[in-house]
């Protein structure tokens, strides 16, 4: 008697589950996704080696500051003695909120005193110094 | 009696479902922007807040129009700053770095000095405001 018992090999990679594995991925992209919401003001930013990350970005303002002084809050162009008024509103919907300062390399100190003073009165006391990572 | 009732399909076509998917997928690839905010934190003092130090534990770092900085009283190169900081901290824990600049200090100066200071430790750090 003759058995025939060799197993017949598959040659196919199983495709079933593909649209399930492409659904997973799908959806961890359309959770993590947070769209570029804001174009700010055209700045060279200063560059740094020790630089953090800031936590969340949904947790950020970003303030822009060109070097001639104009300031724009998440795409608002603001005259700078507004900032107080403009950031003590985000402030109070979000305390925890982090001021990302988007500030050109070439502006002035005189500048960002006045702004640092502006957000100490609204009382947005976590900033960020925006900076580029130094290369070498 | 003839019967050419057409079998009807009951269920929804599937096969295509991974394109669709696929074109979904890559619409999210494209569009996501990996946060790439970073920067130097630095925590503000509140408006409100005046805490009298003692003077021996405040070094004061200032940095002129053109970028050179000046630590208590004697200039120091920029490359230096970190290292002198840093044995200060390690003599007085208790330090306050109180950086102090220039009003017509480019802020790339300012950030350099303050990239020094976080890379020699300093967590206690102050900005003065300049005299106008």
């Amino acid at each position: 008697m003759k058995f025939d018992k060799r197993t017949v090999l598959k040659s196919e990679i199983p495709t079933a589950a593909m649209p399930d594995i492409i659904f997973m991925l799908l959806v961890f992209f359309m959770v993590t996704t947070v769209l570029r919401e804001f174009e700010g003001l055209p700045i060279a930013l200063p560059s740094a080696t020790k630089i953090e990350k800031l936590e969340s970005k949904r947790n950020t303002t970003h303030i822009w500051v060109n070097k001639v002084g104009l300031v724009s809050i998440d795409d608002k162009r603001v005259p700078i003695q507004a900032v107080k008024n403009v950031m003590y509103v985000k402030i109070s919907e979000n305390p925890k909120l982090t001021t990302s300062l988007k500030v050109d390399k070439e502006t002035t100190m005189r500048i960002i005193t006045d702004l640092h003073s502006e957000l100490r009165a609204a009382s947005a006391l976590k900033v960020n110094y925006s900076a580029k990572t130094r290369a070498g | 009696m003839l019967k050419r009732q057409k079998a009807k399909l009951k269920e929804i076509p599937s096969s295509s479902m991974a394109d669709i998917a696929f074109l979904l997928l890559v619409f999210f690839l494209v569009t996501t922007t990996i946060s790439m905010d970073k920067g130097i934190g630095l925590v503000l003092p509140a408006s409100d807040e005046e805490i009298e130090v003692n003077p021996k534990n405040i070094t004061k770092v200032l940095i002129d129009a053109s970028g050179r900085v000046m630590l208590d009283e004697e200039q120091v190169p920029l490359n230096q700053l970190k290292g002198k900081i840093k044995n200060m901290i390690a003599r007085n824990d208790k330090l306050i770095v109180s950086v102090k600049p220039h009003p017509k200090t480019k802020h790339q100066s300012y950030v350099d000095v303050l990239d020094q200071l976080k890379q020699a430790g300093a967590t206690r750090i102050s900005i003065a405001e300049p005299d106008q």
